[in-house]
């Protein structure tokens, strides 16, 4: 869908913000991005349930608040039964004649440690239950709240605070858990990734998912200059390298058919993607070709998926 | 006239939770919590009554749903025991801390290691300071009446609290006890629907579970206690309102022959009626012995405890948890922290009996009485044992 949309596309969206400026996110903060354009895409009539992490932090010190939408926190591992929580009752009220009947999207927001780690278990639940949400992972691959610890959305080689590189083990050594696969793997009706360096592509896929009846999992790149030590200014680009390069390919799994979104003939070197960042400084040669290799036969795994349909 | 019906306390308890007009019930099947979630699958199933029904995958699912829902101004309910408990103890303080007035029944069972299912307050004990309001009550038409009342309370813009109802696992929940039921015309007057003071939805649209840092913490802490505290008057009003309906009359520390009583037994929960046959007995014998029976846990009835305790010389208070290392068992530290500034007031002797599901039976609490009555005599006036235990 990206090639029939123009840079200009992105003028065409609504000059409303529901996520509102002044909120303390870093310099470059891609995942503030991510949750700003989320917003844009499904405007007012929604319910933010929030993990604690990164976005909770930066948007809710009291008494101040970025949020011009409904927006609840209360802890970090379930977000997604949070949300179910919401929709039930929303559902129930208006059954009953409670509030008026009226479509209202409840949205579960969670980074990674949130819907990978902790979150997990609440997450299966509430997606094998089939909760009318829209669950959303901004993945910035590690736990950059709490100061860079590794969590099993790291990627491989990545050098965090608790992978460290040193001088017997070479930053993470286990390959980036496939969170949009295990939602898909629930045979919910939509899955998607998304990275905001692709904006249209990203408001698209949200707006589809608040359409579609029954429980939608996006699973969003956020580029983390902090933790992944790159320069700020660099973010999007680093977004359009890691879909370039088939670090993070852009696709949908609709009631389980699979679609890649954009396709390259030929990926760029995972090398111009690493090598933007501190965080993959300390790789060698032969481990960064390992990385391409697993890039390589992921991606061709995906595009047979997308030739397949399933 | 309100039918009286012989059912299983845990079947009275999903009852009423209907007739409460609950709308979101979300739970995790635990024993001996299990009757009344099933009990209340088959209601929700038949179609008698309009709620959405979940059984999660956890109890800190289940607990959060409860959250989620409440928070758009949905009545809802869990029940859980236990570990189920533990797992869910992190939600129960931020229940509270948000100030959603969620009703949970607890099947009071003991905490592992070892793994056992039976009964004890271990569980309870636990999230002790989870700031919810926190009951204990001794039989089954108590487990149905504070549904109501729960709601009717925990749900006023001056409380907003959270409740648990415990109820001992099995010796409670499991036995089969005449109910009164009360009509439904009654009960949708006591308890209308609920009317939150915020809710979540887009047409207002507001923050909830803003963090807060230390400059403003100590303040919402504050809040909380006050308010926690301040709870005491209304639960007493909802009591009364409820009495006046109903003819059944509950207070926050309960006495039964007690008023001239030399030694006074403590207890809280079930217990205390096997304890009341054992003060029958004594008294026959011509023992100045009485009963002081707790039901409100939290706030803490320090001015009732007084009243009831203080001209007593021995005072025997039996716990059923224990805290490890500490000064004993739970109960005994509360009420020795009540009386403490009383210039005349009893020995406190504390046992530790009933622990997970070990029987109490009415010559057990005479044993106590004998034993602690001696151990006070003797100088040992603030002794601590677990009773019972083979040696």
């Amino acid at each position: 869908m990206i090639e029939n949309l123009n840079v200009f596309a992105v003028r065409t969206l609504t000059q409303k913000e529901y996520f509102a400026p002044g909120h303390r996110s870093c310099q470059g903060c891609a995942e503030a991005l991510a949750v700003r354009l989320v917003c844009k895409a499904l405007g007012r009539n929604i319910i933010i349930a929030s993990a604690t992490g990164c976005m909770e932090i930066v948007s809710s010190p009291f008494p101040f608040t970025s949020w011009k939408v409904p927006w609840f926190h209360c802890a970090f591992e379930n977000t997604a039964a949070v949300a179910s929580g919401i929709e039930v009752g929303l559902k129930v009220l208006m059954r009953k004649g409670r509030i008026p009947q009226k479509k209202i999207v409840t949205v579960g927001l969670a980074g990674d440690g949130g819907t990978a780690d902790i979150g997990l278990q609440a997450l299966s639940g509430a997606l094998e239950r089939g909760h009318d949400f829209i669950y959303v992972c901004t993945d910035n691959e590690a736990y950059m709240n709490t100061g860079i610890q590794r969590s099993s959305s790291t990627p491989f080689g990545a050098s965090t605070t608790t992978s460290p590189a040193g001088k017997t083990k070479m930053g993470q050594i286990t390959w980036k858990k496939n969170m949009a696969a295990i939602a898909a793997a629930h045979n919910i009706p939509y899955v998607a990734t998304a990275c905001p360096s692709y904006p249209m592509d990203l408001i698209q896929k949200v707006k589809k998912a608040a359409d579609i009846k029954g429980a939608a999992y996006i699973h969003i790149l956020s580029v983390c200059p902090t933790g992944w030590r790159s320069a700020p200014d660099l973010s999007i680009k680093l977004g359009r390298l890691a879909v370039e390069t088939g670090t993070f390919p852009l696709y949908e799994v609709e009631h389980g058919k699979y679609h890649l979104n954009i396709d390259f003939p030929k990926l760029k070197p995972i090398k111009e993607y690493i090598k933007l960042q501190g965080r993959f400084r300390h790789l060698t040669e032969e481990m960064i070709e390992e990385i391409q290799t697993r890039i390589t036969h992921d991606y061709e795994q995906l595009k047979e998926r997308d030739k397949r349909g399933f | 006239m309100a039918k009286r019906v012989g059912m299983e306390v845990s079947i009275a308890a999903a009852e009423a939770v209907k007739q409460a007009n609950v709308d979101v019930i979300s739970a995790y099947p635990i024993t001996p919590q299990t009757h009344i979630v099933e009990h209340l699958s088959e209601i929700v199933a038949n179609g008698e009554m309009d709620a959405e029904f979940f059984c999660v995958e956890s109890e800190h699912s289940a607990m959060s749903i409860c959250i989620g829902s409440e928070a758009t101004g949905a009545r809802s309910f869990t029940c859980t025991s236990a570990q189920g408990l533990a797992l869910m103890a992190e939600m129960t303080y931020i229940a509270s801390g948000l100030r959603l007035p969620i009703l949970m029944i607890v099947a009071n069972r003991t905490l592992s290691a070892p793994l056992s299912i039976w009964n004890d307050h271990s569980d309870a004990m636990m999230i002790r300071d989870c700031g919810w309001v926190q009951y204990f009550v001794e039989n089954g038409q108590e487990v149905y009446d504070h549904v109501f009342i729960s709601y009717r309370l925990g749900e006023d813009r001056n409380v907003l609290f959270p409740v648990i109802i415990n109820m001992d696992g099995f010796v409670l929940s499991h036995v089969i006890e005449p109910i009164e039921l009360i009509e439904q015309e009654k009960i949708d007057q006591f308890l209308p629907p609920y009317q939150p003071l915020y809710q979540l939805h887009p047409d207002q649209p507001i923050t909830m579970g803003a963090f807060a840092l230390p400059a403003i913490f100590a303040e919402t802490k504050k809040a909380q206690e006050m308010a926690l505290r301040a709870s005491m008057g209304k639960i007493l009003e909802v009591w009364k309102a409820f009495g006046d309906m109903t003819g059944r009359y509950y207070q926050p520390v309960e006495t039964y022959r007690a008023e001239d009583a030399e030694t006074l037994l403590l207890t809280m929960g079930s217990i205390g009626e096997t304890a009341s046959v054992a003060v029958d007995q004594m008294r026959e014998e011509g023992r100045s012995v009485g009963l002081v029976k707790i039901r409100l846990w939290r706030p803490f009835p320090f001015e009732a405890l007084k009243q009831a305790t203080l001209h007593a010389k021995n005072l025997v208070v039996i716990d059923r948890a224990v805290s490890v290392g500490g000064p004993g068992g739970p109960v005994a530290s509360e009420v020795k922290a009540a009386i403490y500034g009383e210039p005349i007031r009893p020995s406190v002797y504390n046992f530790a009996a009933g622990i997970s599901g070990r029987d109490v039976t009415p010559f057990d609490f005479i044993k106590m009485v004998d034993k602690a009555e001696i151990e006070i005599e003797e100088g040992n006036k603030e002794g601590f044992e677990i009773y019972g235990v083979r040696e």
